[in-house]
């Protein structure tokens, strides 16, 4: 039995990912490509140390933005609203770190601060909503995406300062506030890292992350709650569980988590906020924590995935094997076939256990009437 | 002295509607009411401006007010059904790329079909993940939004990239469908508008818009208004289709085949918003870009909240919202004038409401009201990215304040396994 557990647990993200490798197989050939060469193309530089480099960098705010919308998950909260919380944070996070210059880590920590507190504030209106109101929070954060964007481009265009390149961006974070790169730790292992590439100190930021919401979920009072009212509501709020409560606090967290996103981009590579702006994390993070299955190490794996995914596109253009977007064809399907499996997996779990609960009664006397 | 007896009412004897009970009567009032209110702003407002009833903004506007429309008809027919549908704005973006290929391979009404082709296409991935395998409805929504964006670009570099013009993120440039004017009434209302007299040219400015270079396309559009409404609430597929998005497992009970009906309600749903994405590239832009539909299809499913699940009601929210994009293509100075309009507006809806004596929405529609008079006292003009974003904050402020009001079908969202009751 424990064998056939393990089995349909591995069983929905590997037949996803056979999946989609059939299917961007079928795409390609029907465009003319040899998938068999794009993908050895894709596996050689995926395996050089440099692409690793960029994989983690790429993982690294994937794997938050799944974090974030993960803690929602976990009490049947759809926070959609992750994009709009994450570039709003960065934003006011780039210009406020740009204001001022202290002692290098009290300035990080204080950039960090204000990115939490800004994703933590705009997560809780939805929230708020929710309880007093009766919003459904899926269309209060697609809303609020909206209206995010609508802010940020008009903060934007109020804080920018004119420099040479005419990009429209904010003052540059000064030295303190950066984030140094971790090569010499990773060098400590490998061998010298090449090409420019810097491995961005903000992995650390995720993997405190992710140990703080495994804590969080399930060594603390509030996470425990979470659960609970997550899988059923009713119950937990018998049990003293105050759902009004709980569900302002899990939009506010996930908010606080979605404010770091855009931080690794900002604190490691482009000391402000600028046009070039890395958009649509927050929905990424929504494919990767369905992939993870909102588990810790489950949204790690996803995350890797995709950033690996991410970091070999580009080598098909310039190898001429295919075009790079077939990674994102590969994505989607992932997304579909996973949640496809983990729903089949879910029932043949149920009737798994409907079959041993059968055979658990049927040993049993008769109860006498 | 004669007494008369009145005739002894019966149940089944209705008294005599008034004559501006009669919904026609009804409506031509609302929208009268409604130009004399643009009328009125227009002759305040500072600094002045003519393009609040021109015929310019409302042929604009009845332009840009149609994928909005059709995205949320196609909102409308999935949540009828019982299928909350956030992938509108990837099927909106298949049907921009399909539509731009069917123009460029073909003619512009190709481009039509593909583009509703395209967009089914995109419903039917929606189907098959919510209905048949009983995936969230949400997480497939999502999936299709990262999923569109990828196969288009992936598309135009196979396909668009061997074109003259053409590039990875581009369609040729492709031709519209062809535009027509109702003859002699088009002049007439021209003749009016150039008078200038009160209200009188404000109604001809904009019935001369929307009478003046209709596209063919647009009057196609505007008939899936009727059509959706007929369908949906005239004919007993139409009865069955929103009995499965009220309660599934009582309309199984009743024999009707509710995954069927869902799966076609889905389908149908992708098929719209695939038009609005096709007229977008066809009537709006005159070519296929990427991230053209610029969120149209959130904006949509906004219009059909806003519309109370309705298709009357949603259209006249993409009206508004069309209206809104049009004053900000003609004339920024305009958009500061619908301040004053909103003051106005708010002020009307306080009086309301005091007759009706409800103390605590006419406090609130007077706070806000003032808030926007002073706003439009004190500024002259407004954030550029205000009008974009107004249906966003519209829907959410009638989220907030009317959502007792607002009625979505029961079982919208929730997932429907055949023959096993509800969880």
């Amino acid at each position: 039995m424990k064998g056939r557990q393990l089995l349909l647990a591995a069983a929905a993200p590997i037949a996803s990912i056979g999946l989609a490798l059939v299917v961007s197989s079928l795409v390609l050939l029907a465009v003319g490509a040899d998938p068999w060469s794009a993908y050895t193309t894709m596996a050689e530089y995926g395996t050089r140390l440099e692409t690793f480099v960029d994989t983690l960098n790429r993982a690294t705010p994937l794997y938050i933005s799944g974090v974030a919308v993960a803690i929602g998950f976990r009490m049947n909260l759809f926070n959609i609203g992750v994009e709009g919380q994450y570039t709003l944070a960065a934003l006011v996070a780039a210009y406020v770190g740009a204001q001022f210059d202290v002692w290098a880590p009290l300035h990080v920590l204080a950039i960090l601060l204000v990115a939490m507190a800004v994703g933590s504030g705009y997560a809780a209106i939805p929230g708020v909503l929710k309880v007093t109101r009766g919003v459904n929070e899926v269309i209060s954060t697609i809303m609020l995406n909206a209206i995010a964007v609508a802010i940020v481009s008009y903060l934007l265009v109020k804080w920018s300062i004119a420099d040479e390149t005419l990009n429209t961006a904010t003052e540059q974070i000064p030295e303190s506030g950066r984030m140094p790169d971790l090569n010499s730790v990773l060098e400590v292992v490998t061998r010298e890292i090449t090409k420019g590439r810097e491995l961005r100190g903000f992995l650390i930021v995720a993997v405190v992350v992710g140990i703080a919401y495994h804590v969080l979920i399930n060594r603390t009072r509030i996470g425990f709650d979470l659960r609970a009212t997550g899988s059923n509501p009713f119950a937990a709020h018998a049990s003293g569980v105050p759902p009004a409560r709980t569900i302002v606090i899990a939009m506010a967290l996930s908010g606080l988590v979605a404010g770091l996103v855009g931080l690794s981009q900002v604190l490691g590579d482009t000391y402000r906020y600028d046009l070039n702006f890395t958009r649509q994390l927050g929905f990424s993070g929504i494919a990767v924590a369905l992939v993870g299955r909102n588990h810790p190490a489950g949204i790690a794996v996803g995350a890797l995935l995709f950033g690996f995914l991410d970091s070999v596109a580009p080598i098909l253009d310039i190898s001429g094997d295919a075009p790079r977007e077939i990674v994102i064809i590969m994505q989607a399907v992932i997304i579909f076939s996973v949640v496809v499996g983990y729903e089949i997996v879910r029932r043949m779990r149920a009737t798994d256990e409907a079959r041993a609960a059968a055979a658990l009664l049927s040993n049993q006397p008769e109860p006498s009437v | 002295m004669t007494t008369t007896v009145a005739p002894p009412s019966t149940l089944d004897e209705q008294p005599r509607p008034k004559w501006w009970a009669h919904a026609g009567v009804r409506w031509a009032l609302y929208a009268a009411f409604t130009v004399f209110l643009l009328s009125i702003t227009q002759e305040f407002a500072t600094p002045s401006t003519d393009q609040l009833t021109s015929s310019e903004t409302a042929s604009l506007a009845i332009r840009w007010a149609v994928p909005i429309m059709l995205a949320g008809l196609g909102g409308l027919w999935a949540e009828r059904a019982g299928i909350v549908n956030i992938g509108l704005e990837g099927m909106m973006v298949f049907g921009t790329w399909c539509g731009a290929y069917g123009a460029v391979i073909g003619s512009p009404w190709l481009g039509v079909l593909f583009g509703i082709l395209g967009g089914a296409f995109g419903g039917l991935l929606h189907a098959l993940a919510t209905v048949t395998f009983r995936v969230d409805h949400i997480v497939s929504g999502v999936a299709i939004n990262l999923l569109a964006p990828g196969v288009t670009r992936f598309l135009s570099d196979t396909i668009f990239s061997g074109y003259q013009g053409g590039s990875i993120s581009q369609s040729p440039s492709v031709d519209d469908v062809g535009e027509f004017s109702v003859p002699l009434l088009s002049d007439l209302f021209g003749w009016f508008e150039d008078r200038g007299w009160f209200f009188v040219s404000d109604s001809a400015g904009l019935l001369g818009g929307v009478v003046t270079d209709i596209s063919w396309l647009t009057v196609v559009a505007y008939l899936f208004l009727p059509l959706t409404a007929f369908v949906l609430w005239r004919t007993t597929f139409g009865l069955r289709l929103r009995s499965c998005g009220e309660d599934p497992w009582a309309a199984e009970t009743v024999g009707v085949n509710v995954l069927f009906h869902k799966f076609v309600a889905v389908v149908i749903s992708g098929a719209l918003a695939g038009l609005a994405g096709a007229f977008i590239v066809l009537e709006l832009t005159g070519i296929y870009k990427e991230n053209q539909t610029n969120g149209r299809g959130f904006i949509g499913l906004a219009t059909m909240i806003f519309g109370n699940w309705r298709p009357v009601g949603t259209a006249l929210g993409a009206l508004l919202f069309g209206f809104a994009d049009a004053l900000q293509l003609r004339d920024r100075t305009a958009v500061h004038a619908l301040l004053l309009l909103a003051a106005i507006v708010l002020a009307l809806l306080a009086v309301r409401a005091l007759r009706r004596g409800n103390r605590t929405s006419a406090f609130l529609f007077i706070v806000f009201g003032v808030l926007f008079a002073l706003w439009y006292a004190l500024s002259d003009s407004v954030p550029s990215q205000l009008p974009q974003v107004t249906p966003h904050i519209m829907t959410l402020v009638v989220l907030v304040f009317a959502v007792r009001r607002l009625r979505m079908p029961a079982a919208d969202g929730a997932i429907y396994s055949k023959g096993e009751g509800a969880h």
